[in-house]
Formats: C-alpha cells, sequence, structure tokens
C-alpha cells in the first residue's frame, strides 16, 4: 500500500515544483512581453487591449535610438575583443606549456567570481584616472573584461575535447605550428569560439551594474536607460525595450544550441545508440 | 650495416629526475624494418618521438641520411608517422586528410588528386574519399592513416602500436599488409609494439627495450638462438632459467654448478669464476627421456612430471627437478603417443650444450 502510494506521491511532487519554478522564472518574462503590446498608457497587467504603439514610440525616440546604437557599439567590438583574447588564453591555457597556468586561469575567471559592484567600483576609480569613464571606449573595455571568462570557459572546455596527438600528427605531416593549428584544431573548436562569442555578445548587451558606473548622459546603454526610465515616468516603452532584449537574448541562445548541436559528431551509420537506461 | 639511413648516437631523454630513455644507440639500414619491442614504460614511444621530432633528446645525436635532424622541427624532417590512436582530423574527409601532407607542400592541385588517388587504391579504401574518419571502422581508420603517412614518399615512416586498438585476426591481417607494404615501397620502417608476436612476425631486426635502455638489437634468429640479457631470453620467446654458480669457462663454452648437477652452455660474455649465472634454454630444445638411459653428449637433469599441458600443436610438461627447479618442456604433439608421458612419470631431460645460453643473474 504504502509502496504504490508513495511511488505516486514523489513524482507527482516533483512535477509540481518544477512547473512551479518554471512559472517563478518564466513569468516576469511572458508578463513584460504581454505588457509591451499593451493598449493602456501605464504599466498595467492584464491590459486592456493589444496594440504596437510602444513600439512606434520606441523607433520614434531619438534617447531610446541612441541607447540602442551606445549599446551594439559597445557590444560588437567587446564581443570581438574578448573572443580573441579569451580563445587565444583559453588555447594557451590547455596546451599547458605556461608555468602558473592554474593561477593565470583562476585570474581570468575573477570577473565571474568577484561581486559585479566590486569590479565596477574599482573600474570606476582606475578608468577615471585614466579618462575613460563615460567614454564608449571605457564601456568596450569594461564588457570585455567582463565577457572574457564566457569565451575562456567556453574554449577551453572544447580543447579538453581535441586529441592534441591531432596537432604532432600535422607537424610530422609538414605543418608548421602556425598552419597546424589554423588546418587542424581552430576548425575543430570553432563552434566553441562562436557560442563563446554569443555569450560575451548577450553578457555586453544585458550589462547594468558596471555600465551605471561608467557611462554618462552622453554615452548611454541600453540597460542604463531602462534603469533611469524605471525610477522616473514609468510608461510600457521600458516593455517594449524589455521584450527586444529577451528576443535578442533568446535569439542568441538557440543560435548558441543549433552550433553546439553541429559539434556533435555526424551521424555514424554504425554505431549502436541505446536510449538512456535502456543500455544493455 | 655501412651506410644507415638512420642513426642514433647516445640518444637519452630525461623527464625531470626519471630517465625515460638511456644512452640509445642503433642505426637503421635503407629499407630496413626495425621494430622497437618491450613493455609500456619502456621507453620506446619517447624513442620514436624523438625521431619524430616531437620530443628533443635531452643528449645525443640523431642523424638522418648523414645529416644531424636534432636541430630541425618536425614538419621539415619528412617522416612519415603513424600514431597509435590514427589521429586522423575528424573534420576533413578522408581525401582531405590524405591530401594534407600534399597541401602542406604546397602540391599542384592535379597532383594532389592523382597521388590521393593512387594511394588509397594502394590501401585498398578507393572510393571512401568523401567519407568521414567516424564513419569508418578500425581497420579503415588504420589504413587512413598510413595512406596519409605515406603519400608524400616519405623515407622513414615510424609506426606507434598502429595495431593495438584492432581485435586480433585484423590485426594478423594488417601485419602482412603493412609488411607487404613495406617491400613495395622500400620505405625504412620503424614500429614500436609490445607484442612479440608481432615483432617476430614483420621485422627484419627487433630492438628489445627495457627500463629505458635498449636491450639488445638483432634479427629475431639472433634474439632468439643468442640473447644477451635474461630480459630478452625472457621476452622474446619462452625460456627456462637455471640458477648456478660458474664452475668453469672456456672457450666460449660455460659450465655452472646448479642444484641439479653441472650444466653446460654457451656464453658470449666472459664469467669470473664462481659467480652467480642463469643458464637458458628454451623449451623446444629440451628432450625428455622415459627413465634413465645413456643419452651422449647432453646434460641431464632428473626429475618427475608434475603436470601436462595439451596446447593442439604442442604438448607442455612442467617437470618438478631433482634440485627443486620447475622445467618447462615443449614437445610437438604429432598424435597419439604409444607410450603417452603422464603426470608423476620419473623422466630425464636433456639438452645440448648448443642449445643452451648463460647469462648474468639480473633482473
Amino acid at each position: 500500500m504504502t509502496a504504490i502510494y508513495s511511488e505516486r506521491f514523489w513524482p507527482a511532487l516533483r512535477a509540481c515544483m518544477c512547473l512551479g519554478i518554471v512559472v517563478f522564472l518564466i513569468s516576469p518574462m511572458v508578463i513584460v512581453v504581454i505588457i509591451s503590446f499593451s493598449s493602456a498608457p501605464f504599466l498595467t497587467f492584464p491590459p486592456p487591449g493589444l496594440s504596437l504603439q510602444w513600439y512606434r514610440k520606441l523607433s520614434g525616440s531619438s534617447v531610446w535610438l541612441d541607447a540602442i546604437a551606445t549599446s551594439a557599439t559597445v557590444m560588437l567590438p567587446s564581443a570581438l575583443i574578448a573572443t580573441f583574447a579569451g580563445t587565444a588564453a583559453a588555447v594557451g591555457l590547455a596546451r599547458g606549456r605556461i608555468p602558473g597556468a592554474a593561477m593565470i586561469a583562476s585570474l581570468i575567471m575573477a570577473p565571474m567570481i568577484v561581486p559585479v559592484i566590486i569590479t565596477a567600483a574599482g573600474m570606476l576609480g582606475v578608468f577615471r584616472s585614466w579618462g575613460l569613464q563615460g567614454t564608449r571606449l571605457g564601456l568596450i573595455f569594461a564588457h570585455t573584461t567582463l565577457a572574457i571568462p564566457y569565451v575562456v570557459f567556453t574554449v577551453l572546455a572544447a580543447m579538453r575535447l581535441v586529441d592534441d596527438q591531432l596537432e604532432s600528427a600535422a607537424l610530422t605531416l609538414g605543418a608548421t605550428q602556425w598552419r597546424a593549428f589554423w588546418r587542424v584544431t581552430f576548425p575543430l573548436i570553432l563552434p566553441a569560439v562562436l557560442s563563446g562569442m554569443l555569450f560575451a555578445m548577450v553578457v555586453s548587451f544585458d550589462e547594468l551594474v558596471v555600465s551605471i558606473f561608467l557611462s554618462s548622459p552622453t554615452v548611454r546603454p541600453v540597460t542604463v536607460q531602462m534603469w533611469s526610465d524605471v525610477r522616473g515616468d514609468v510608461d510600457p516603452t521600458i516593455a517594449a525595450m524589455g521584450a527586444l532584449l529577451l528576443a535578442f537574448s533568446v535569439a542568441a541562445l538557440l543560435l548558441e544550441t543549433v552550433l553546439n548541436r553541429q559539434r556533435r559528431p555526424v551521424a555514424a551509420p554504425a554505431a549502436k545508440t541505446f536510449p538512456q537506461g535502456m543500455a544493455p | 650495416m655501412t651506410e644507415g639511413l638512420l642513426h642514433l648516437n647516445e640518444v637519452s631523454k630525461g623527464f625531470g629526475i626519471v630517465i625515460a630513455v638511456d644512452r640509445i644507440s642503433f642505426t637503421l639500414a635503407e629499407g630496413e624494418f626495425l621494430s622497437l619491442l618491450g613493455p609500456s614504460g619502456s621507453g620506446k614511444t619517447t624513442t620514436l618521438q624523438m625521431i619524430a621530432g616531437l620530443t628533443r633528446p635531452t643528449s645525443g645525436e640523431i642523424q638522418l641520411a648523414g645529416r644531424p635532424i636534432s636541430p630541425l622541427p618536425p614538419y621539415k624532417r619528412d617522416i612519415g608517422m603513424v600514431f597509435q590512436n590514427y589521429a586522423l582530423f575528424p573534420h576533413l574527409t578522408v581525401a582531405r586528410n590524405v591530401a594534407f601532407p600534399l597541401e602542406m607542400r604546397h602540391m599542384r592541385r592535379a597532383e594532389i588528386r592523382r597521388r590521393v588517388e593512387t594511394v588509397l587504391k594502394l590501401v585498398d579504401l578507393a572510393g571512401f574519399d568523401d567519407r568521414y574518419p567516424r564513419q569508418l571502422s578500425g581497420g579503415q581508420q588504420q589504413r587512413v592513416a598510413l595512406a596519409r603517412a605515406i603519400v608524400f614518399e616519405p623515407k622513414l615512416l615510424l609506426m606507434d602500436e598502429p595495431l593495438g586498438a584492432l581485435d586480433k585476426k585484423l590485426r594478423e591481417q594488417m601485419q602482412l599488409e603493412i609488411k607487404h607494404l613495406h617491400k613495395r615501397l622500400g620505405v625504412s620502417i620503424i614500429y614500436v609494439t609490445h607484442d612479440q608476436d608481432e615483432a617476430l612476425v614483420m621485422s627484419d631486426r627487433i630492438g628489445v627495450f627495457n627500463k629505458g635502455r635498449l636491450e639488445q638489437i638483432g634479427t629475431v634468429e639472433q634474439l632468439y638462438e643468442q640473447p644477451m640479457t635474461r630480459f630478452v631470453a625472457e621476452f622474446v620467446g619462452e625460456s627456462n632459467m637455471v640458477r648456478g654458480a660458474v664452475r668453469e669457462a672456456v672457450n666460449g663454452c660455460c659450465t655452472l654448478e646448479t642444484a641439479d648437477g653441472p650444466l653446460r652452455g654457451r656464453a658470449r660474455q666472459a664469467f669470473t669464476i664462481g659467480s652467480a649465472a642463469l643458464i637458458s634454454v628454451r623449451p623446444e630444445r629440451v628432450r625428455l627421456e622415459p627413465g634413465a638411459g645413456v643419452v651422449g653428449d647432453r646434460d641431464r637433469i632428473q626429475g618427475r612430471i608434475s603436470e601436462v599441458i595439451y596446447m593442439g600443436r604442442l604438448r607442455k610438461y612442467v617437470i618438478d627437478t631433482a634440485g627443486g627447479q620447475k622445467l618447462v618442456v615443449a614437445r610437438q604433439a604429432a598424435g597419439v603417443e604409444a607410450k603417452p608421458l603422464t603426470v608423476g612419470d620419473a623422466v630425464v631431460a636433456t639438452f645440448a650444450a648448443d642449445d643452451a645460453v648463460v647469462l648474468e643473474d639480473t633482473r
């Protein structure tokens, strides 16, 4: 009796909890998206009717367009630099002929662990004395620092899967170290490099705390603009902007998933695969 | 062996305080098939990597075609290498894998196509051009690796346990194929293996490695008939070892005083009288005579059969000798024996002094 009881009870409880967590995590996003199509002039939920007015307002607002332009012009260079530097670091660390590699790795990872507010305060102090505070260049540097760990993480994981005998083989076949990397190793880690770059873009585009510290009225990314709007007059424009941010992140993640799927082995015709838990 | 293709002179490699390869010297003749045989960790793979240029020797010199190659990076050595796990490039097709060394040498496209086609036909993989490595079986991957290593016509081909991952039947087939390929191309091959049968089947000469040292290098026959050390005698084929003290050493013949009386064997080095030594006899060189009897000029050991193992082609007898040693004797199992020997029978084991070798008693 009890066995049957608990056999039904625990899976049901687990399902309920999972559902609760999913609802809790997703509902704010869903609500923001719904409000962005609201016909009411205020942030009310549920909205009385549907309209595209806030998207229209967004596309006609020079403040918002400037903010989007700032975000984009910060995001692209910082993602590119972070991808380049992060990939180089990951390759060097994975091939592991560097003394103190573990030490260097944890330094690179530091921005992921140190509270953002501390990083932000530190950057503010240093960038001010360098004259970078309130400039686009300052934001690019800051976002690059924050994004590098994500690139290093993804590329390092991919490097661990690449047999280092492949490069040795390329060398014996007549390739210089440089060509061996570009012809053999790089194509194999390319999907990871691209996902690292997507992560870097998302990190930069969504970043708020450091950006608040380093932005100025003229150089103000989307997130900072939203932050100041939330504290002032709140109309659903901000929800429309939020929905766009969300769409950007979701698109980036989807793209990343697609890339990762391609990284997996081309279906081997002879390979036997068993559904999980059914292996003999 | 005057004009060798490859010459190693006192080559050593240390990793920290561990000496992986200890003062190895040998010469490889043009067109020769040399196997480096030894247990894992004996330094044979490290030796191969030093020849390929993937590892730098700590000391010593390596010469290829009369020129020292130690300063040359691997990509300037023109030495083909087949890796243990094949190391095929997973993102390239079979044809692109094989074309890789040719592309690195900036060959013309038409020439590359022609050569790739020829070599794939040679390894029996014509028509597999567009497959990816993971779509091939282990044996096929092995052939691609081989094709890729010979397509640029290196004078020297290095193979690092290339058949280790294949099952027994396929391995034996590939052994013959590699051997035929060697004959056909005239390329020199250094072949690393820990499988003595493989080395025996394939090689012109074998170098036996143990603990970073090259214990002995020679033809299969030399290693089998004249092992220089206990390790070689035991690693190449099977050997009976009888311990004793040197009583007499004259003209390359040595007499040992053992628990089973005086026994004689050939000695290649000088022994001091009274020093500990071993006498090594192959199981198939020992004859069994039932009971006592006159046996001419053969040394004799009295004993009793403690075990009979029927192996189809052979019967093996384990003899407990009167002196308390164990002796393995192998006999052709030619058919049903008229008077079969069974466990408990008293026998006399005999062997000729020429079939026994006296070795230093070292591990």
